[in-house]
């Protein structure tokens, strides 16, 4: 016994320094596991006691038995950490002879078998992964069809504003990567108060500088673009965050004694979360992420860096061609078809998909003509009226209180998306529900344009659970020289409200328009799943 | 002389009335409340009976016509104008009836029966002379005064009945009356008010302000919000420029939208409306229907290029149909809007309809 302590020794030393190198980058769900793990042991440990204390003259045969036992389920597994598991069945029995030490003994076996389980479960992982090339997360939809998906994924932090707890966890979180923590601005509506309001007038790099060993500048750039609203738009901040990512991963160099697949996504965490903080990510960004982050953790470790990056590189512009490009293109082709000579059209705001529909219809000698709605505060349509302008469609401009006066005349309405959820309803701009409830009540045929890629699994019934809020100060106008809500903080019971999304309900849509074919709302989910099943 | 002195005096006034009016119209002239429009109005109908040369009633309201009639193409989007014109129309015949001595109630029914048991037109020419007919009319006059004054005060001491605590109401735009019904509401209770801004003059603000410094917890929404926060209303309140004869509104753009908002959350439409607001007309005359202003509101002239190959609508007002409206409160009571075409005929007689 005294030989397996021995042996158990360097052993354990070694664990523990692989467990220091890998200490920092333990995530937060790593340690949580880590700490039921403890309270388990800590519950199996005192069982054992007994029954040790009880046999501890049977100790040798046991352990024997166990040894070959405990072989053959670490046979499988790839050659990654032999050396730490057989230890795992002499440890706890080198216990007993050594009462006084248990405790700490104990920590550190416990510590040591924590390090080899994860290892082994990586490199079961792995070695899935290597064989038939899928990602082996659980709760997949292999499982027989009487199992059900695993329950609610966690919370994201940005609706959970008003719960002072994930507000600490977040600020430790920031804390450790090094972002600042961007402070709320004016008074929120109590209908809000658990969704970040932020001052464009405030941006997150005034106070601190963000050295770029923290965070790549083209990174930092491109969170001010956000926040300030020069990049606005899901498929263009989408196509902007894409491209800044292929910055980063052609600047990435591997440290040594650090897989590409494991550091790079580590990496990445710290931007996502300052392009957070700058403004909170869309569907079609969250999507455009989970697809990197799967396609960086399937490289195989045994790729070389340059042929890595490459291939990343590759398959990042695959993704802009087919998902946003092809995929434009080839709703122009089916939407062309529902635009007929004479017809007079309604748009709102400035969706990139709907402009290019009409451009292309407007190439293809349909006779049309445009309506273009708009609203405060953004007047994102004045962008839309001047692309289309200078293609040379005609146009009306209006805003949008004056849609009931307009709809008479129009013969369909084109909507663009922000996402399509799960249970049919579209999100999209404010004022999108508006203008689908009014053409529905003078019978106008709604239809939304939206790519695949904004599919979402989400499920919301309103606009208030899930939202964001922009800068109260947007509403403030000077009309003839007075401007009335010049000193809206000081009166304490005014409050500005400022939307960016709202939700449609399916009944107001007619048809959705996607690359793979005009579906009705409600086959939104279907389309989910087939995707999943795809991937 | 004093004759032609009255006389000039008087013409100036009317001139005066009339050029307010017009420029009061396009935006540029201080807005005045309709409430405003409809005092004046009267106040120069009663100086014209007073200074105004006729013998009977029929001349009498020979000149209110005629004025009237410069005065609505003034300014045809106000129709208080009109209305009060109109009312005062309605009380000289009463006036002139009653000085007759035959009752008020059997002139006012047409009825089928008296169709035919008069055989042919009545003949009422209005041309007997009576003595006492200015005084009584001029009284008549002070008395609508009266009820015009107190109509805001009236329709606010309602305000308790229809709100209560913890309430969230939204309104549109801006409308003294909704302003003054909140008010007094809030003396007594604590609600929530939400007040969609109604772009592009942005009247809201204005509101808001004034709500918030009375002490009610107010909200500024954009317009393309309001269906997004709708589902959390229990109320919608707004104001009204006309209430037609159908019982439909003319409102200021956008009310529509809440309309149909408020209609698919089941949410009641309550419209204050005092009673100089009910105007004869139908929304059927598409031309006189809706009033356009300058469209560099909503496209200003910086954005320039694109101006010229552009076209530009600016409405002012919004038809809502009926069907959407839950309740009217005026300064006589609350009524259903498929009651507003008997109180018409309380108030206007049929033949001055048209002016």
């Amino acid at each position: 016994m005294a030989d397996s302590g021995e042996t158990g020794g360097p052993v354990k030393k070694d664990g523990i320094q692989q467990a220091k190198t890998e200490g920092k980058e333990l995530t937060k769900e790593e340690k949580q596991r880590l700490r039921k793990e403890k309270k388990q042991q800590k519950k199996s440990k005192e069982k054992k006691d007994e029954k040790a204390s009880q046999e501890s003259e049977k100790e040798k045969k046991p352990v024997s038995s166990a040894s070959p036992a405990s072989q053959p389920p670490t046979q499988p597994i790839t050659p990654k950490a032999p050396s730490a598991v057989p230890t795992l069945v002499p440890v706890p029995a080198s216990e007993t002879p050594a009462p006084a030490d248990k405790p700490a003994k104990s920590k550190a076996e416990m510590k040591a078998e924590r390090r080899a389980r994860q290892e082994a479960e990586r490199a079961s992982k792995q070695g899935k992964k290597g064989e038939v090339g899928q990602q082996a997360a659980p709760g997949k939809p292999k499982a027989p069809p009487s199992e059900l998906q695993p329950v609610v994924k966690r919370l994201p932090e940005h609706v959970q504003v008003d719960n002072p707890e994930v507000l600490k966890k977040l600020a430790k979180k920031l804390e450790r990567q090094q972002i600042p923590l961007r402070s709320d601005y004016g008074y929120k509506v109590s209908l809000f108060s658990h969704l970040h309001q932020y001052s464009r007038k405030a941006p997150l790099t005034q106070q601190l500088s963000i050295p770029s060993t923290v965070i790549h500048p083209a990174i930092v750039r491109l969170g001010l673009q956000y926040s300030q609203g020069i990049v606005a738009g899901s498929n263009a901040r989408s196509v902007a965050l894409l491209h800044a990512f292929k910055q980063v991963i052609r600047d990435y160099t591997t440290p040594p004694n650090e897989e590409l697949s494991r550091d790079l996504v580590n990496k990445l965490k710290p931007y996502i979360s300052f392009l957070n903080q700058c403004r909170p990510l869309s569907a079609s960004m969250g999507n455009a992420i989970k697809y990197i982050k799967k396609e960086i953790s399937n490289i195989p470790s045994q790729c070389k860096e340059e042929e890595a990056k490459s291939k990343l590189l590759n398959c990042i512009d695959r993704y802009i061609d087919e998902k946003i490009n092809l995929a434009a293109k080839a709703i122009a082709k089916s939407s062309i078809e529902k635009i007929s000579d004479g017809d007079v059209i309604l748009v709102y705001g400035c969706s990139s998909l709907v402009n290019h529909i009409l451009c292309e219809a407007f190439e293809k000698n349909r006779k049309f003509r445009v309506i273009v709605v708009d609203s405060r505060p953004r007047l994102e349509g004045r962008e839309a009226l001047r692309r289309l302008v200078q293609r040379g469609i005609s146009c009306t401009y209006v805003l949008i209180s004056a849609v009931s006066y307009i709809l008479p005349e129009v013969s369909k309405v084109f909507l663009g998306a922000h996402a399509l959820l799960a249970n049919g309803y579209v999100m999209s701009r404010v004022g999108t529900s508006q203008i689908a409830l009014v053409a529905k009540a003078f019978n106008v045929p709604v239809l939304v344009c939206c790519e695949t890629y904004k599919f979402c699994e989400r499920v919301q019934t309103d606009s208030f659970v899930s939202n964001e809020l922009d800068d109260p100060d947007d509403l403030i106008v000077t009309r003839k020289g007075k401007t009335q809500l010049e000193h809206w903080q000081e009166v304490p019971s005014l409050g500005l409200l400022n939307l960016v999304y709202d939700v449609t309900p399916p009944d107001f849509v007619d048809l959705v328009i996607t690359d793979l074919g005009m579906i009705p709302c409600t086959s939104v989910p279907v389309v989910l799943r087939v995707k999943n099943v795809d991937q | 002389m004093p004759g032609p002195d009255k006389e000039t005096d008087l013409t100036e006034r009317i001139e005066a009335f009339l050029s307010d009016l017009k420029r009061g119209g396009s935006g540029t002239g201080p807005l005045r409340g309709s409430a405003e429009t409809a005092r004046e109005t009267t106040a120069l109908l009663r100086r014209i009976t007073a200074q105004a040369r006729w013998s009977s009633a029929g001349d009498l309201m020979e000149i209110i016509r005629k004025e009237g009639r410069r005065m609505t193409a003034a300014q045809p989007s106000e129709t208080t104008v009109g209305n009060m014109i109109r009312r005062v129309l309605k009380i000289i015949r009463e006036e002139y009836a009653r000085s007759r001595g035959s009752s008020e109630e059997t002139d006012q029914q047409e009825s089928l029966h008296k169709l035919l048991t008069s055989g042919g037109l009545s003949e009422e020419n209005f041309r007997q002379h009576f003595a006492a007919l200015k005084a009584n009319v001029i009284e008549a006059i002070n008395e609508l005064l009266t009820e015009l004054e107190g109509t805001t005060d009236n329709i606010a001491m309602q305000a308790l009945e229809h709100i209560h605590s913890n309430e969230v109401i939204m309104t549109i735009g801006r409308s003294r009356t909704v302003e003054s019904f909140l008010k007094d509401a809030a003396r007594k209770r604590k609600f929530h008010v939400i007040v969609a801004e109604c772009a592009p003059f942005c009247q809201g603000h204005k509101m808001a302000t004034s709500l918030s410094e009375a002490g009610i917890e107010t909200t500024v929404i954009a317009d393309a919000a309001i269906f997004a926060v709708m589902s959390r209303v229990n109320k919608v309140i707004i104001g009204t420029q006309t209430v037609l004869a159908n019982g439909g509104l003319r409102a200021v753009n956008g009310t529509h939208t809440l309309a149909l908002a408020a209609k698919h959350h089941s949410t009641p439409l309550i419209v204050c409306a005092p009673m100089f607001k009910l105007s004869p007309q139908f929304p059927n005359e598409e031309d006189t229907f809706h009033k356009f202003v300058s469209p560099h509101e909503v496209l200003p002239f910086t954005e320039g290029e694109i101006l010229s190959k552009v076209n530009v609508h600016c409405p002012v007002f919004d038809y809502v149909p009926p069907e959407l409206i839950t309740l009217f409160i005026s300064n006589i009571g609350g009524h259903a809007p498929s009651y507003i075409y008997r109180l018409m005929s309380e108030l206007y007689h049929p033949e001055d309809h048209e002016l």
